[in-house]
């Protein structure tokens, strides 16, 4: 990746997050699942209702075809107890088609995650907009929009294209771009559904608790367990670097990349005016680190912020 | 690393670990892991899905804890600069909210105060709307009567593939025959649930449609409902007014106050859309679409019912005086239901 795409990738980001507040009134960060994650979302549920039906059909199609068999070839005359289960069947059919239709997303966005099967496995679910709890009636506004939005324009263009008529498969066409492009046209991505609702889609976020960085020997006490050496930092040579840099130091001493480390390393010495040596970049580091840290953390509790190095 | 593992156990740290760390902020995490991490283990095991294995202590733990790392979360924000620990708290936050501000209740649950009273309260609450679908509807049937009476040619135009040998110039007995003698047909209950099925995709269409600033129902309305009056028309110049109302009845009273309450399910969207009031668009649109949503659940409940009376009431009652007292008793349940059944259930949010 060049840059220029790195700094895109970062921008579109950047243009995802949110602030939620919760009835707490503790502000949240939160981050809008990017089109292409839904996109993928509804295929894989697509695709699991289209198997279901499939499957389902096939199975009830062989039990009728048993029924036919037993009736020898002519269930569409047989009377009595066979009729009976043959048309229960096909009531049958009728009914799983319909749930399997309007009643699939239902349950799964009423269970505990908010997420069709589809949505788990690429990380996203639905929320409130507001922040507050998401209703049922939330759920079941956004899903009956689903069936303007995707099934029956689809229906039609399919339907259009068989009977040869263009125009209404032209048109069918048009109805289905614009809802599907609807997510384009506002800022919050949502689809029609999600408008009515009162909801959206969010990247559920996971992460685990990582190890504090400042706990280790050289860390804590600035004391290198290789060479022994202490290191201890002055005003001035703290002075130099805001959160941004001390951000960006955290991260490259959870990576621990042997070249990064020295590269940073020397970057820091020359900047603070030390003769970089070598062999114990890594506790230099880390207690560079800590101390920064501590400086910058003592400023924070008297109300001094400083952003970054030009701060 | 491996000098690290001495103090970032699993569990809350030890008074001498807490003692040995350097920073305020590195304590102050010391002190609540454990707590973060009670609460990460409940929710991972929620997120699973198995509510089961969750002890009832640790259930009543969860507003309890999630308030707790919340504020934690507060805190660290304003004194610590440690980006791994504020980015684990945000996420762990954000987790345990989705649970606690999740869906409540299950499936059933909601079912059982949707009708016990969550259902008619949203109806009487889009009485606006209602009058107006009615008097459209009502509209729309006289006006198809009285183009046909102008002009008998409109009623293909208005009926189209319906009529089959429902035509203007059938005798009275073809079209007294689509009125009765229809029991021996073999299929009535596939019939029922096939038109249960298309009867709730024009519902759901017609309510669906309401985003378009509600134009497209007061269409679908008239329209349908001009095929109403054409044919009461033609019954009505054989004679036959009576018993076709009769055979319209027993499932047309349910039907067709599904499709108004659909219709006018539509019209509520696209009203606080167009005049949202002092709230904004999209604020107006969620609640309308919230409240017009547990109408719509009511209406494909009605149509089941009057897929039921359709293929296998009307096709087994033959007698006309039977089909009126069975449709206009169930018309009258459903307006002592909506309208003189004022419960609130508990625990339901006032809309």
């Amino acid at each position: 990746m060049s840059r220029a795409e790195r700094l895109a990738a970062r921008a579109a980001r950047r243009n995802r997050r949110r602030t939620l507040v919760t009835p707490e009134g503790s502000a949240l960060p939160i981050e809008l699942a990017s089109r292409g994650t839904r996109l993928g979302a509804l295929a894989i549920d697509l695709t699991i209702i289209v198997l279901v039906m499939a499957f389902s059909t096939l199975a009830i199609g062989f039990g009728a075809a048993g029924l036919n068999e037993v009736s020898g070839g002519k269930i569409d005359k047989a009377t009595g107890g066979l009729r009976t289960a043959f048309e229960f069947l096909v009531i049958v059919w009728i009914a799983l088609m319909f749930l399997l239709r309007h009643g699939y997303f239902l349950y799964f966005e009423l269970g505990p995650r908010g997420a069709t099967p589809g949505k788990r496995m690429t990380g996203i679910r639905i929320a409130a907009r507001n922040g507050g709890r998401l209703s049922p009636e939330m759920v079941l506004a956004r899903n009956l929009l689903r069936d303007i939005e995707l099934f029956l324009p689809l229906m039609l263009f399919v339907g259009a294209r068989a009977g040869g008529s263009g125009l209404t498969g032209w048109l069918a066409l048009l109805w289905f771009l614009l809802f599907a492009l609807f997510p384009f046209f506002n800022r919050d991505r949502l689809r029609a559904g999600d408008l009515i609702a009162g909801t959206w889609v969010l990247e559920a976020a996971r992460h685990k608790l990582a190890e504090a960085m400042s706990l280790g020997e050289s860390a804590a006490r600035g004391t290198s367990a290789a060479t022994g050496a202490t290191y201890r930092f002055g005003e001035a040579e703290l002075a130099i670097y805001g959160e941004y840099e001390l951000q960006t130091l955290e991260r490259v001493l959870r990576e621990n990349r042997p070249e990064a480390i020295a590269a940073v390393h020397e970057a820091i010495c020359r900047k603070i005016g030390w003769d970089p040596g070598a062999g114990d970049e890594r506790a230099f580091l880390d207690a560079y680190y800590t101390q920064l840290r501590a400086r910058l953390e003592a400023g924070m509790r008297m109300g001094r912020r400083k952003a970054d190095k030009h701060d | 690393m491996a000098m690290f593992g001495l103090f970032g156990s699993r569990t809350s740290a030890s008074d001498a670990a807490i003692e040995a760390a350097a920073l305020r902020s590195d304590r102050f995490r010391q002190q609540r892991e454990g707590d973060w991490q009670r609460l990460e283990a409940i929710v991972t095991r929620m997120e699973k899905g198995r509510l089961r294995k969750i002890s009832d202590a640790d259930l009543q733990q969860l507003p309890v804890l999630y308030r707790t790392v919340a504020s934690s979360l507060s805190v660290a924000r304003e004194t610590s600069l440690d980006a791994a620990t504020l980015a684990y708290l945000e996420s762990l936050v954000q987790r345990a909210w989705f649970l606690v501000y999740g869906p409540r209740t299950t499936l059933l649950g909601w079912l059982g105060r949707f009708l016990g009273g969550e259902w008619s309260r949203a109806v009487r609450a889009i009485w606006p709307e209602l009058l107006v679908a009615l008097a459209l509807m009502v509209a729309g049937t006289a006006v198809g009567w009285l183009l046909c009476v102008h002009n008998p040619d409109w009623y293909y135009a208005l009926v189209g593939d319906m009529a089959q040998e429902r035509a203007p110039g059938a005798s009275r007995e073809m079209l007294r025959g689509t009125l009765f003698g229809q029991a021996d047909k073999q299929g009535l209950s596939i019939f029922a649930a096939a038109l249960f099925s298309h009867n709730a995709g024009i519902a759901i269409l017609c309510f669906a449609l309401g985003f378009a600033f509600g134009v497209p129902p007061l269409m679908l309305l008239v329209q349908n409902t001009a095929s109403l009056g054409a044919m009461l028309w033609l019954f009505a110049s054989q004679g036959l007014l009576y018993d076709f109302v009769g055979w319209l009845s027993i499932h047309g009273t349910t039907e067709l106050f599904a499709i108004l309450l659909a219709g006018a399910a539509g019209l509520h969207i696209g009203r606080s859309m167009a005049f949202p009031g002092e709230r904004g668009v999209m604020e107006a649109a969620a609640a309308a679409g919230q409240r017009a949503a547990v109408v719509m659940a009511g209406v494909v409940l009605m149509l089941v019912i009057a897929g039921m009376l359709e293929g296998l009431g009307r096709q087994l009652i033959e007698s006309t005086e039977v089909r009126y007292a069975v449709g206009y008793s169930i018309l009258a349940f459903w307006l002592v239901y909506f309208f003189a059944f004022r419960r609130v259930p508990q625990g339901s949010e006032a809309p």
